[in-house]
């Protein structure tokens, strides 16, 4: 522990990294599995193609896709997110889709009857009902894009993984226990806080 | 597409050397999908069957390890393990175990109470009620956890390269360490390739394992 009393500056470093990649590529992953999902829970056949390919880029072993993309776009962070966002789309659309098409249609029926137009419907009824499958959906999505993130260390992009990776290289096991544990400890938060989210829109949905 | 050639040509060029890595990584991925198989499933049965608190503590231990990012579990295990093939079997098993286990225990549970009630009233034994009734309804659910562990397992293969387990991350690792796209193809579309194979075989043994009764029509 005396490593760690000595770099701790570089564990707050890799931890900050590892958010803010991890952060930015959820994002850009659900604005676009938003609008998506959106779409395909209004048409059977989008949904289908949607599930398709996003189920075969979810199958890619992620250090194969982070390989894949460097004749493309090189090493480094733009790699890493578009790698993590490749990995998030299934999961996020299909929990949108289906968080949508689970809302009653005589809810969807009675809003309509109110004069409500299709964006409102949309804003007021379909999205707020759906937000607990949505929530899950960006539980599970978190999670794999920290995941992802460990990985990506080996194509530049920063994060925990540096430490962890610098560690087996040099074989300095303080460097692989701070990185890894605390990138465990990283995915367990964020699913648990998720959770807590998750079940608390359920009760309010509920009640 | 002159990329793709290089690679192909590489792998004739080294055939032994390719089957060499490929057998490695197939035969990581299927022993620690079979040794996790034969743990998580007994032991989904055996919650089941205890119930509780202990049921409840084993599911929570399971939805964490299986939120825990792959390299950081290939990582802990070689500071204790070291590297090569073995350490890297460990955690590989460690990661399938979580996705089987939860699915075992779901679909377990989720076996019709009066469906078990109408087979002791018909005299079957415990064991029988477990062989021919629950683990049959359960199965399409069991096979969901082992094609998910599956693609888990190949994926996390790719990176038991980090840690000297072998198999075909070798040649993305070396791909990107040299910077050399021919090697690094070599590497990742096969294993590409095995990840997907490992989906749609196991999609199609969960189909066609589904007593005919339980089939959607």
């Amino acid at each position: 522990m005396k490593w760690l009393e000595r770099n701790w500056d570089q564990v707050l470093l890799g931890l900050g990294e590892h958010l803010l990649i991890s952060a930015t590529a959820l994002a850009i992953a659900f604005a676009l599995s938003l609008a998506i999902g959106i779409w395909a829970a209004r048409d059977r056949r989008v949904l289908a193609a949607a599930l398709a390919i996003s189920g075969f880029l979810y199958t890619i072993p992620t250090l194969a896709l982070l390989a894949l993309l460097i004749p493309f776009v090189g090493l480094g962070k733009t790699n890493a997110i578009i790698t993590m966002v490749a990995f998030s789309l299934l999961i996020l659309i299909r929990n949108v889709a289906t968080g949508i098409r689970e809302v009653p249609a005589e809810v969807v029926d009675a809003a309509r009857g109110m004069g409500m137009s299709a964006g409102q419907i949309l804003a007021r009824i379909e999205l707020p009902l759906a937000a607990p499958v949505i929530v899950a959906g960006l539980r599970i999505a978190a999670v794999t894009v920290i995941s992802v993130t460990v990985v990506a260390a080996y194509v530049n992009s920063g994060g925990l993984g540096t430490l962890i990776l610098a560690g087996i290289q040099t074989d300095h096991a303080p460097k692989i226990w701070v990185g890894a544990l605390t990138a465990c400890a990283l995915a367990v938060t964020v699913d648990l806080s998720l959770a807590r989210t998750e079940s608390w829109l359920k009760r309010r949905s509920a009640a | 597409m002159a990329m793709l050639q290089q690679a192909w040509l590489y792998i004739l060029n080294n055939p032994l050397q390719f089957a060499k890595a490929a057998g490695v990584h197939v035969s990581l991925s299927v022993c620690a999908l079979s040794i996790a198989a034969a743990l998580a499933i007994p032991a989904a049965v055996w919650l089941t069957r205890r119930g509780g608190a202990v049921a409840l503590a084993g599911i929570n231990a399971a939805n964490i390890g299986r939120t825990l990012p792959s390299l950081a579990v290939l990582a802990l295990v070689m500071p204790v393990l070291g590297t090569g093939f073995a350490p890297s079997l460990f955690a590989l098993t460690l990661l399938a175990l979580p996705p089987i286990l939860i699915n075992a225990y779901t679909g377990l549970r989720e076996v019709d109470v009066d469906v078990i009630d109408s087979a002791r009233g018909m005299g079957m034994t415990m064991g029988e009620i477990l062989r021919k009734i629950e683990l049959p309804i359960a199965l399409p659910v069991i096979f969901a956890g082992l094609r998910t562990a599956a693609v888990q397992v190949v994926s996390g293969a790719v990176l038991a390269a980090f840690i000297g387990g072998g198999g075909l991350g070798d040649y993305i690792t070396a791909g990107i360490a040299m910077m050399s796209m021919h090697l690094l193809l070599v590497g990742a579309v096969p294993v590409t390739l095995l990840s997907i194979g490992a989906d749609a075989l196991f999609a199609a043994l969960q189909k066609r394992l589904t007593p005919k009764g339980l089939q959607a029509t």
